[in-house]
């Protein structure tokens, strides 16, 4: 059974390559697929967690896992919110490229 | 045994997620996303959360790829000309190798007295998720409700230009 840490590895590489996703990439679905992939991230080390550590005080050792189930329903939502708003750039200025979407900018 | 699944699932997770954020066509990298994420059910099932592995095989890979599919076939990403990276990737890059090598030094520095893994069964998880968890979880419900509330009037917009 490997370690906890080596878990902990596994999730923080696949943050940083969310990290990356959302800086570097151009495209509108392209960013919210690397926001996808920090949020398994953190749902991978709450997991870990859950399943080594034992619990302590008011908290039951596997509420991690909980907790993970709350990321799940807030990614699903997150998603669904994504692709309206993502539709609707679409409809107003035919781009998915975050790089034109510059209405605001000054 | 499991060390030879952990290895496989995490390299399958990290590769596949390495190939969501470098490929340059958007529906290959749906799909590696898809791969990433059964690879991160198989790791639930290595830490035994069953539950969370079926709800990721079912959430992830069942709803939010498809959902995310539909977004790049509706906007027509895919024949984008300049769908590649943007001009900061390099300092993006740093960035990201920066946060890794935080994170990294930060769980190598953490507690290291552990107990055997071990999993609540699924009776378990039901009880403490409508009992502790429960206000919580109505929160969450609500949360959905009004999501997707504003998403079907964000995406179905004005009667003038819809």
């Amino acid at each position: 059974m490997a370690p906890l840490v080596y878990f902990q590895l596994v999730s923080a590489g696949l943050f940083a390559i969310g990290v990356y996703g959302v800086l570097a990439r151009r495209s509108a679905v392209l960013i919210v697929m690397s926001i996808e992939l920090m949020l398994n991230a953190v749902n991978i080390n709450l997991v870990a967690a859950a399943s080594h550590l034992d619990g302590s005080g008011a908290f039951q050792r596997f509420d991690g896992q909980i907790i993970a189930i709350f990321v799940i329903t807030i990614a699903a939502a997150e998603v669904g919110l994504a692709l309206a708003i993502i539709l609707r750039m679409y409809r107003n200025r035919a781009t998915a490229n975050v790089d034109e979407i510059d209405l605001m900018k000054w | 045994m499991s060390w030879i699944l952990f290895f496989l699932l995490g390299g399958l997770t990290l590769g596949a997620g390495l190939g969501v954020v470098i490929t340059r066509n958007v529906v290959h990298a749906a799909l590696f996303l898809l791969v990433s994420l059964v690879a991160v059910a198989g790791l639930y099932l290595i830490l035994f959360a069953e539950f969370l592995a079926l709800v990721q095989v079912l959430i992830y890979s069942g709803a939010i790829v498809i959902v995310l599919l539909f977004a790049i076939m509706l906007t027509r990403s895919g024949e984008y000309p300049r769908t590649g990276d943007n001009r900061q990737w390099p300092l993006a890059a740093v960035t990201a190798l920066a946060l890794l090598g935080v994170i990294s030094v930060a769980f190598l520095a953490g507690p290291t007295e552990l107990t055997a893994p071990q999993s609540p069964s699924f009776t378990e998880l039901g009880n403490s998720l409508f009992t502790i968890w429960a206000i919580p979880f109505e929160i969450a419900s609500l949360v959905l409700l009004v999501a997707l509330i504003g998403a079907i009037v964000i995406a179905r917009g004005d009667r003038e230009d819809g």
